[in-house]
């Protein structure tokens, strides 16, 4: 099998789509000639020209609002917002017009959008560059949250929301851009609503997201060595969620923590905790604990950043806590 | 769309009678829908609240008959007329409002949301200045694809203060998409006049399209021979590929901003001579020498439909209450 970069893995999924289908085509600022202030989209210029690798004026409202109209007319745009944070700036083209032309329309309309951002902390960016938003998003009928963390999973994934028929908010970690992995030779589409067990376990599981799935297979190495016992789950999809995968792995290992690097309070941990402790509350041995960044805008020096948000060590701490209850 | 003719050789162009009165039945028609749903509204049979563009009909039927089928538009809040003339029959229009499955969205959308896709209705929207960059977009997908088929964004005034609308005419005019913009300018935002909302003078807010370097095209909202001609030539220069139109129509909001509002910011006699004066209905019908028979005779052919209207909307079907989450995903 070959090997990708995350950074690889998504560039493939969109050349592919771009091949295969005229109706695709990508704007964002900066994405042609320089490829994406990530270098995603380095290289397609010159493959798929100009007409259909589009730069776009500093505008998320248009960007997004322009691609939700080529998305009603059929069209399959997939839209890049430089940084997460600046999704905040498109908020009512996405929460008002593209999660809900649907169903305003009585079921007449569809929007194929697929809107890629990027975000992360952990190398200084301050307070404007790393937000981690994703939970936002979850609070929206009619939209899907995708939360890609291997190369193989993103680009699967991303070729999923391309082809789904409702607009995707897909997020990727700016951290796991260099990271490798094995892909299948041809690209196999992951669906949407999905959960991968990336490690199996008995005692505890671990629910992360984005670069905590990393953390916490670390944290579970660690948790090893201890003897306990840690599976591993990213749902992948965070709307729709695959509640199934997630519950069932609670109820065999009986204790659960869930990791992400959004903040705690509000995040995505707390959906999960609720989902987990309806659909397993009689398996449980331990409260749900919950893993994220302290509550707090990123602040720029490198040791209060690294403060404010979670590692391997405070996964592996959380899943000690579970383990001390029983 | 044979709706103009010229005098030979003369470049003068004007709508041919039979046209101009094709306009009048429709502009009576919006205008008796509209009297209906504020009368049915303030009997408490309509739910949630409600925009008439009384005073705005020529530019509903100037504009949308300048269209082809093909062609898309995008509404406001103030969105009955635009949806009427775009095609749209009055019994789904009247269904919506009831909030019945027969309505043109289903029940899903009520007055605000109003849809009809295959007469190119890509709905209304309740956020000032929401629908522009969805036309944007579409009149991009045309361009890639090499359709001649024009977007239309329809929007008041108070909307050309917000950021949506900037962004979303220096995207359109930057690529040079086959859209038209077209500007409802009646002069309030709600209560906010003009002079508190803009730092132009009101018959200067076309100037916005300098900003641009976007074509202008104005025309007096009140007059639908005029609106129609502008739309005419605003639609053959978005298709020519020179880039999008700015059309700037000066026009008259004859009643509240939403029905009921009492209007306590509004200066009684000024709204008194508008009315006196500015009704589009009154110029068209003094322009088209009608006789009171014949107007009377039209005015109760066209009171029966919306009546009608109103009995087809009563008799629809309440939607099942879990459909409300039939549609959240395709
Ligand atoms: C983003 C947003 N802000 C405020 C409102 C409330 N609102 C509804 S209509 C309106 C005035 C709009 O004025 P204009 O664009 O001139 O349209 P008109 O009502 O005159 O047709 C306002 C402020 C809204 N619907 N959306
Ligand atoms: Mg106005």
């Amino acid at each position: 099998m070959p090997e990708l970069t995350y950074r690889e893995a998504v560039r493939d999924a969109l050349a592919r789509a771009l091949r295969e289908d005229d109706g695709v085509f990508l704007m964002g600022e900066d994405i042609a000639e320089m490829g994406g202030s990530m270098a995603v989209t380095q290289g397609l210029l010159e493959e798929f020209g100009p007409q259909r690798i589009r730069n776009t004026p500093i505008s998320e409202m248009a960007i997004v609002g322009s691609g939700i109209g080529a998305a009603l007319q059929g069209m399959r745009p997939v839209v890049e917002i430089m940084y997460e944070d600046f999704l905040t700036l498109s908020m009512e083209q996405l929460v008002n017009q593209a999660a809900k032309h649907r169903t305003m329309s009585g079921g007449q309309l569809k929007v194929p959008l697929t809107v890629r951002t990027q975000g992360g902390a952990g190398w200084s960016p301050g307070a404007q560059h790393a937000q981690q938003l994703e939970a936002w998003f979850v609070h929206v009928p009619g939209l899907k949250v995708v939360f890609a963390s291997t190369p193989e999973d993103v680009r699967g994934l991303l070729w999923s929301s391309i082809y789904d028929d409702n607009p995707v908010v897909f997020f990727e970690h700016r951290t796991l851009y260099p990271i490798k992995g094995e892909v299948p030779e041809e690209l196999e589409p992951i669906p949407l609503g999905k959960a991968r067990v990336h490690r199996e376990g008995t005692d505890v599981t671990v629910v992360a997201t984005g670069r905590l799935v990393h953390e916490s297979l670390a944290a579970a190495e660690q948790a090893e060595a201890d003897g306990i016992s840690v599976e591993v789950v990213d749902p992948r999809t965070l709307l729709p969620l695959d509640e199934e995968t997630i519950v069932e792995s609670v109820k065999k290992t009986t204790r659960c923590v869930t990791a992400h690097e959004a903040v705690t309070r509000g995040g995505f941990g707390a959906e999960l905790a609720a989902v987990i402790q309806h659909g397993a509350f009689d398996y449980l041995d331990a409260p749900i604990e919950r893993v994220g960044s302290k509550f707090a805008p990123l602040p720029f020096a490198p040791v209060m950043e690294q403060h404010v948000v979670p590692h391997a060590a405070d996964v592996l701490e959380a899943i000690k806590k579970t383990v001390a209850r029983a | 769309m044979a709706t103009v003719e010229e005098k030979a050789g003369s470049g003068d162009k004007r709508v041919s009678e039979g046209t101009l009165r094709d306009f009048f039945r429709e502009m009576l028609l919006i205008r008796r829908f509209e009297e209906k749903v504020e009368e049915r509204f303030r009997a408490g049979e309509l739910p949630g609240f409600l925009h008439v563009a009384i005073g705005q009909e020529a530019i509903a039927t100037g504009v949308c008959a300048a269209l082809a089928r093909e062609d898309v538009i995008a509404s406001t809040h103030r969105a009955h007329g635009h949806t009427i003339a775009k095609g749209t029959h009055v019994n789904a229009v009247m269904a919506e409002l009831y909030g019945k499955t027969e309505g043109c969205s289903g029940g899903y959308g009520g007055s605000m949301h109003l849809y009809d896709v295959e007469v190119g209705n890509l709905g209304a929207n309740a956020v000032v200045a929401g629908g522009i960059p969805g036309i944007v977009g579409a009149a991009l997908a045309f361009q890639l694809r090499g359709e001649k088929r024009v977007a239309v964004a329809f929007f008041g005034d108070g909307a050309t203060n917000t950021g949506t609308f900037h962004e979303s005419l220096n995207l359109a005019q930057l690529w040079k998409v086959p859209a038209v913009f077209v500007l409802e300018n009646n002069g309030w935002a709600e209560s906010t006049p003009n002079t508190q909302h803009s730092p132009l003078p009101i018959d200067e807010l076309g100037k916005r399209a300098a900003a641009f370097g976007m074509k202008l095209i104005e025309a007096d909202g009140q007059d639908v021979e005029a609106v129609h001609l502008a739309t005419l030539a605003a639609r053959d220069h978005a298709l020519s590929g020179k880039g999008p139109v700015l059309l700037h129509l000066r026009t008259y909001r004859l009643t509240g901003h939403f029905v009921g509002d009492p209007q306590v910011y509004r200066d009684k006699d000024e709204l008194k001579r508008e009315r006196e004066t500015k009704d589009p209905i009154e110029l068209l019908r003094a322009r088209l020498e009608l006789s009171d028979e014949d107007f009377e005779a039209l005015d109760a052919e066209i009171t029966a439909e919306v009546e009608a209207s109103v009995e087809f909307a009563k008799a629809g079907t309440d939607p099942a209450p879990e459909d409300a989450l039939k549609h959240v995903y395709a």
